[in-house]
């Protein structure tokens, strides 16, 4: 069980960037990207094209991987969410909606149905650790998902663009009448989102396998997360994203693995039953 | 005779006494304005009034009828109606449907219910504009229609919040107008106002409130000059300067 | 516009006599779809509660009724309202839970998607009721297990359910019931305000749409003779259901049945020339584009814009 345990740590750390990336565009512009999942199937296939085509290991295109997210993220905001910003929420749930089924299947219709993973030699590696195996590969992915979010932290609170994302996030108007390009803060925000499960994908891509259906269960995975954390906590998510892979993983020792999903939307049910503002929200959507 | 009491109302939020220990009380037919200075907790008291808060402590008892813990729908059908602050019309929804939605709650049916909507909008004055979608309106027609709202709901008691906030001169007296002939056909009235003049003019009583408690109650005239009501206004260097 | 509408029924009713067969299975589609796009709509458009998990109503109506079916020997047509009725109870269960704990906007969505997803996984690993591969339903023909060798048949069983829905949903619309959804739609806390208990509201909705649907769920098993639970339970039926309303016109009359002849053509037109197998997705990146396209452009619909512009071009002015 204690190899559950650390399993799961070491996944979460995967969880928690994917997390991070969600909560940080719901906190700065109060949308709730249904296409995460998606987006970072996109991620995966892309380093698997990476891989296979270019023979570039996933552990060093992820950079690559979250490189392309960012742009497509930034489209996505600029082009399509800029212009609902006022617009009901109801609006802006069918829209992202429609983006997660646009690029899940686009998906299907280039890689078909069949999972798919992503050749890699730190995959089969594992060294001892004390008690405990440790797959290299999830130690690595571990490691470099650490190292992101905390980029992520730098970039927020130490340089000027993340200060002023933050900003908006905070007072939109505030930021507008200081001459900020709210717009463009937005789309970064969005971009960085993105990117961040682009890496995420990236670096899962050797350990999970993959299809396009599982966007959607990736997402399902960032928004409990991302609520048992509390939306637009960036702290909240990640603590959350270790938390939530370590109770799947746990789950998954006990349980069959077609069980997993059937966990996973329970649990999603209680967290959204019982939520009101996570662990660390400061507030609420 | 009373028609309202409330008795020891709190209210926190966090470390914050929104209400302290509140008395207020309105008679039938009465009235009754509320003022204070800004964050003075008069809203809240129209929450709590309006079953849309649950006070921490205290009784509301309206018409003989405890109502704390009641959904504001409940309340709102035993006779209490409220606007908000901030008008809130349904925005794609012509005047008369807006006012038939209020007017159903005393007419269950709906032909009947449109042919109460159309009196009482037509009371308000918003007759020639009843086919007009109430996001098109103008600040001062969409205060009568949250007002038209309310009244078609058909209360013993109306709650006022800032009506006139926002309006022009002209406008105002157009208000105060109205307010005074819903007064005169019954329907007692608890408002919250900034503007002195419209308070002094249309309320019989005044209470005013200041961190959440009353520091004062009476007449128009006594408020006006009243020393605490000066000091929680203007700061304390005033109540000596103020005039007798 | 009332005459337009009789006309229009009347000529529903006559065109079986000219249709081919292949037409007729098209029509039928066209009216299914536009019955589970109206049930829905009375929740998702009237009261404006996004429900994106209702295929779940589905698959227990289905599932039910051929349970039922084959281990009672149940006639079907009972068995539908029984499916009906489980289905309505589930609805139930998903809006006490949402409802009452305040689930709005984006949570009220993931609540539905939640449900629907563990009542595919659950369904799909009792082997009871057939496990991943499904349930069949042997062809019998007999009218009494809702089978017919006439395919007309289900043409008018399927107009007949399309019709009981939209007259439910304009039964709602004309009275208390519907004025009230569509204020809480607009402002629920001022409905509130002036009087209407928004929950029981929703609730209600919620029942009378799931009920429906679930009904649809028996006609859906017993017209194609099987069910599997990623079809009947799964995401993408979900998306066809609300993709006519949306398309059409949330939360008025017509719209889900304009939605339905307008996309249920198009979608078989691209299941026949973009062929089968991993391009069977194909349909529904066009349905993603289209939503997005609706949000961006045409938000409250086709239908309202059509009645505008109709309205204008015979001079009148709103």
């Amino acid at each position: 069980m204690l190899q559950g345990v650390v399993s799961g740590l070491l996944f979460g750390g995967v969880y928690s960037l994917m997390a991070v990336g969600l909560t940080l565009i719901f906190g700065v512009m109060r949308v709730v990207n249904f296409a995460h999942g998606d987006m970072m199937v996109w991620g995966m296939y892309l380093a698997y094209v990476l891989a296979t085509r270019a023979g570039i290991d996933p552990y060093a295109s992820f950079l690559v991987c979250a490189a392309a997210l960012f742009a497509l993220g930034f489209v996505v905001q600029r082009g399509l969410v800029d212009r609902i910003v006022d617009a009901p929420h109801e609006m802006q749930i069918l829209l992202m909606l429609g983006v997660a089924l646009v690029l899940e299947n686009v998906a299907l219709v280039a890689f078909g149905p069949e999972p798919t993973r992503v050749r890699s030699p730190l995959a089969s590696a594992t060294l001892w650790l004390g008690p405990v195996f440790v797959d290299v590969a999830r130690l690595v992915t571990f490691l470099v998902a650490v190292a992101l979010t905390t980029a992520l932290w730098a970039f927020l609170f130490r340089t000027d663009l993340g200060r002023t994302i933050r900003a908006a996030a905070d007072n939109t108007y505030g930021a507008l009448v200081v001459g900020t390009d709210v717009r463009r803060v937005y789309a970064v925000a969005f971009g960085v989102g993105a990117a961040c499960v682009g890496a995420a994908g990236a670096l899962v891509s050797p350990i999970l396998p993959f299809q396009p259906p599982t966007g959607l269960s990736l997402s399902v995975a960032s928004f409990n997360i991302v609520i048992i954390g509390g939306m637009g906590s960036l702290l909240g998510a990640f603590v959350g994203g270790l938390l939530v892979s370590l109770a799947e993983s746990l789950g998954a020792v006990f349980l069959k693995p077609s069980l997993k999903e059937l966990f996973s939307f329970s649990l999603l049910i209680v967290i959204l039953l019982i939520r009101p503002a996570g662990l660390f929200g400061r507030r609420s959507a | 005779m009373s028609l309202l009491v409330a008795r020891g109302l709190s209210k926190r939020f966090g470390g914050l006494h929104a209400v302290a220990r509140l008395d207020m009380e309105i008679a039938r037919g009465e009235m009754l304005g509320l003022i204070g200075p800004n964050g003075a907790g008069k809203t809240t008291v129209f929450n709590l009034l309006s079953g849309f808060l649950v006070p921490d402590a205290g009784d509301i008892v309206l018409d003989g009828h405890s109502i704390v813990g009641l959904p504001p729908h409940a309340i709102c059908r035993l006779g209490l109606a409220r606007t908000f602050q901030i008008v809130r019309p349904f925005p794609r929804m012509t005047v008369l449907e807006n006012v038939r939605v209020g007017a159903l709650a005393r007419c269950p049916r709906a032909p009947e219910a449109l042919a109460r909507a159309r009196e009482v909008v037509a009371r308000v004055g918003l007759g020639p504009r009843e086919r007009v979608a109430a996001g098109a309106l103008t600040l001062a027609d969409r205060k009568r229609l949250e007002l038209a709202r309310a009244l078609a709901t058909g209360p013993t008691l109306l709650l006022l919040d800032e009506v006139m906030a926002g309006l022009n001169p002209t406008e105002i007296e157009t208000i105060i107008q109205l307010i005074r002939a819903i007064h005169a056909s019954g329907v007692s009235i608890l408002l919250i106002e900034h503007n002195m003049r419209a308070v002094m003019a249309l309320s019989q009583r005044i209470v005013v409130l200041s961190f959440g408690e009353r520091i004062a109650e009476g007449a128009p005239a006594e408020i006006a000059h009243h020393p605490k009501v000066v000091e929680a206004y203007l700061g304390e260097e005033y109540v000596r300067a103020a005039p007798a | 516009m009332k005459w337009v509408l009789v006309a229009g029924v009347l000529a529903l009713l006559a065109l079986p006599a000219v249709l081919s067969s292949y037409a007729l299975t098209l029509f039928i589609l066209i009216f299914f779809y536009g019955f589970l796009g109206q049930a829905w709509n009375i929740v998702g458009g009237y009261a404006g509660q996004l429900s994106a998990g209702h295929a779940a109503f589905v698959g227990v109506g289905g599932y039910t009724a051929t349970m039922l079916s084959i281990e009672l020997g149940l006639t079907p047509w009972v068995g539908m309202l029984i499916g009906g009725v489980l289905a309505a109870l589930l609805g139930a269960i998903i809006g006490y839970l949402g409802f009452r704990f305040g689930l709005r906007g984006f949570y009220f969505v993931l609540l539905t998607v939640a449900f629907a997803e563990i009542c595919r996984v659950a369904v799909s690993n009792i082997d009871a009721l057939g496990g991943p591969l499904g349930l069949y339903i042997t062809f019998t023909g007999n009218p009494r297990q809702f089978q017919f060798q006439d395919g007309r048949v289900y043409y008018y069983i399927a107009l007949a359910l399309m019709l009981v829905a939209t007259l439910t949903a304009w039964a709602i619309e004309r009275r208390r019931f519907g004025i009230y959804l569509a204020a809480i739609r607009e402002d629920e806390a001022a409905a509130e305000a002036l009087g209407v208990n928004a929950f029981k509201y929703k609730m209600l909705a919620m029942v009378v749409s799931s009920f429906l649907t679930g009904l649809g769920g028996t006609f859906y098993a017993f017209y194609l003779f099987s069910l599997q639970p990623n079809t009947l339970f799964g995401i993408p039926l979900s998306v066809e259901i609300i993709i006519r309303p949306i398309v059409g016109g949330a939360g008025t009359l017509l719209g889900p049945i304009l939605g339905s002849f307008i996309l249920t053509p198009l979608a078989e037109i691209s299941r026949l020339y973009l062929g089968q197998g991993g391009l069977h997705g194909a349909h529904l990146i066009a349905y993603g584009v289209l939503l997005i396209g609706v949000v961006l452009f045409l938000p409250e619909g086709v239908y309202p814009r059509l009645r505008r512009a109709l309205a204008r071009r015979s001079g009148q002015t709103r």
